[in-house]
């Protein structure tokens, strides 16, 4: 599904190499996970997969089903099925959060040729998947995360994944900020979305939400680059003695 | 103080070109008016009140031609129920127009009523231009009044269901119009008045509104479909006690546009809310001037402005609320944003306040700012094309101004005639 070949990136504005190599291969129905200490580029990663400005890859590939993303447009990316679950989801004070959600579930079916949704089809489902989510009426006719709690716009994050329906989803320190009860809801709404056809890449600096959304496969980063990967066990292991083992052996 | 003799000179070059009507009830407040702009001389680039706008093309003895604009969609308000009255290049078009009666309500056009003795406007037309002259001169709409020989005389009696529609279209390149509306809500009437289309090449328009106690008025214009458009307008407004007064303003391009609204709050626990949105794509100008004044206890005013520029295209806002001594529990509010879409673009501001009395609450604040690119990145990524997302967050941003319109339909309509020009005007 996701193939990170040699990725080397560096920021635009400053000289400053973040990611020195990364090689990752996410097979389609797979949930990877990505652990690693701060600063270790697993933010950048996600970034720079999602399209975002600021970022020079200097070296390297990242394909999405055999198809280069580094080269797309972040709305071309979307349309080719890829999601990312952003840490710090953005407020957009006057735009309703079911305009955006249909203006983007439209805009994707467009960009695949497909026949857009109706406002009455479209209503129906957002409407079911919101309320596995627990997300009320009110939530989504509120401006974009504005006025939303740590964990209302993380399960807006989730909401927007199962109406989009993408191929890969990043989800990048989605437990962060929420409490043990949020932290279940995220977790049943990305495990509802597990498929043979979808597959994950989700960072954490948590062993906790990996009981939740049970990985196959656990990635170490450190100073921008895979230094170590595992099974579940990993995640474990650096739960119990932290980084220093790892990056001790990796060096 | 003697006027400078350059001003004096363009007063008179204008002055030499205009016949005063001198019949009827008007004529004697005419002249009035006709002294009063000798005495102010007509604005000139040196005026502080016109620092950030040039009036030169508005008060040139003759007016430079605008091109007719070919617009491809159908005028504004088609569809709603309403009381159509047509001008074109600011004459009354009777046969293109309804008939202009209604319950609760008198529509009179001012041409027809010229040569009477006695008119109920006779203690109206140019009352409020005329108390609006203080503290700052606005002679340009008191050339309106001497020399404007049509527009409408609305008495509004009651509650009138159906909105009153002007239209106006223009035809001849070389126009050079001025119209003068006297809207008079009697004690708990209610009117919404519409305005739209191109005026002519050079319009020149004063609308003047009394609003009793109890009485509700809303105004909603559109000026748009003419590129070469150079505007003046002037809106006077008088609140009563426990009124509400709503005015919105959509401006789209236009080489200069200068609405001015004077708003005097002036009966107990009444109501005045001033809002615009303008879009400007290239050389264009568009000046926001308004002016509140407070002069009662427990009312509240908002004035909401937002302005989207790009390639070349200046705003400018000028707005006070002058709060006076004996208007405690004045609630007042104020701003004006722009957004500017690339470094071509500019926007001059001037926000002021004037308080008098001690127990307000007033507000007010101004800002410039680019597109939200954390924003414009979180919808791209979400699938929504960059110059999808960049409408979406444009209309975001005039939503504020246009949230002022009470009718929803019409709001709707204000919207969707901003995401037409949005989309034409998409990079």
């Amino acid at each position: 599904m996701l193939e990170i070949k040699n990725l080397h990136v560096k920021l635009e504005e400053e000289d400053k190499q973040i990611l020195k190599g990364v090689d990752l291969t996410v097979e389609a129905g797979k949930v990877h996970a990505i652990m690693g200490p701060n600063g270790s580029g697993k933010s950048t990663l996600s970034y720079v997969l999602s399209g975002k400005d600021g970022y020079e890859v200097t070296d390297g590939s990242a394909s999405l089903e055999g198809e280069d993303i580094l080269d797309m447009e972040p709305e071309e990316r979307a349309a080719a099925g890829l999601f990312l679950a952003f840490q710090y989801p953005v407020e957009i004070p006057g735009v309703g959060n079911m305009t955006f959600l249909r203006t983007a579930v439209n805009s994707q079916r467009k960009a695949r040729g497909e026949e857009e949704l109706s406002a009455a089809d479209f209503l129906k489902i957002i409407r079911e998947r919101a309320k596995t989510l627990k997300i009320d009426a009110d939530m989504l006719k509120r401006p974009v995360n504005v006025g939303f709690s740590g964990g209302e716009k993380k399960r807006n994050e989730i909401l927007q994944m199962a109406m989009l329906e993408p191929k890969m989803c990043i989800l990048d320190e989605t437990d962060s900020g929420l409490d043990v009860d949020a932290m279940k809801l995220v977790s049943e709404g990305v495990n509802a979305l597990r498929s043979e056809g979808r597959a994950f890449l989700v960072i954490t600096h948590y062993q906790r939400l990996l009981d939740h959304i049970k990985p196959d496969v656990v990635h170490i980063m450190a100073n921008g680059r895979i230094v170590k990967t595992g099974g579940p066990e990993l995640a474990l292991e650096v739960e119990q003695n932290g980084y220093a083992d790892i990056l001790a052996e990796a060096v | 103080m003697a006027l400078p003799q350059a001003k004096i000179d363009a007063t008179d070059a204008r002055l030499a070109g205009l016949d005063l009507p001198t019949a009827g009830w008007s004529a004697d407040i005419r002249a009035d008016a006709l002294t009063r702009v000798r005495a102010m001389g007509l604005p000139g680039r040196r005026d502080e009140y016109w620092k950030y706008t040039n009036p030169e093309t508005l008060i040139n003895a003759d007016a430079p031609n605008a091109a007719v604009f070919d617009a491809q969609e159908s005028p504004m308000f088609d569809g709603v129920d309403r009381i159509k009255i047509v001008f074109v290049d600011g004459v009354f078009d009777a046969q293109r127009s309804d008939d202009l009666s209604g319950e609760n309500l008198s529509i009179e056009r001012l041409a027809d009523v010229a040569d009477l003795d006695l008119h109920w406007a006779k203690d109206a037309y140019g009352v409020l231009e005329a108390k609006g002259q203080d503290p700052v001169q606005r002679p340009l709409a008191t050339l309106n009044t001497a020399f404007a020989n049509d527009g409408l005389l609305i008495h509004v009696t009651g509650q009138v269901d159906k909105p009153v529609n002007l239209i106006y279209e223009h035809k001849d390149a070389s126009s050079d119009a001025m119209l003068h509306h006297v809207v008079k809500l009697d004690a708990g009437a209610s009117l919404t008045l519409l305005e739209n289309g191109p005026a002519a090449a050079r319009f020149n328009k004063v609308l003047e509104a009394f609003v009793a106690p109890n009485a509700t008025f809303n105004h909603i214009r559109t000026q748009g479909r003419d590129h070469e458009r150079r505007a003046v307008t002037h809106i006077f407004a008088e609140i009563g006690a426990e009124s509400v007064f709503k005015t919105f303003t959509l401006t789209a391009n236009g080489v200069l546009t200068r609405n001015e609204c004077i708003v005097w709050l002036q009966g107990d626990e009444g109501v005045a809310h001033i809002a615009g949105a303008c879009v400007g794509d290239g050389d264009f100008h568009h000046d926001d001037t308004v002016f509140v004044t407070h002069d009662a206890v427990n009312c509240e005013s908002r004035q909401v402005f937002k302005k989207v520029l790009r390639n070349g295209a200046t705003g400018v806002f000028q707005g006070k609320i002058l709060v006076k001594p004996d208007a405690q529990k004045t609630d007042g509010y104020q701003i004006s944003q722009s957004l500017l879409l690339d470094d071509d673009s500019q926007f001059l501001a001037k926000p002021e306040l004037e308080i008098y009395a001690d127990d307000v609450a007033c507000s007010h604040g101004s800002t410039s700012g680019a597109i939200d690119e954390e924003a414009l990145y979180y919808l791209r990524s979400r699938g929504v094309p960059v110059g999808e997302a960049t409408d979406l967050l444009t209309l975001a941003f005039l939503g504020e101004a246009v949230d002022e319109i009470e009718d929803r339909d019409l709001a709707d309509m204000v919207v969707e005639r901003l995401q037409g020009w949005l989309i034409r005007h998409r990079r």
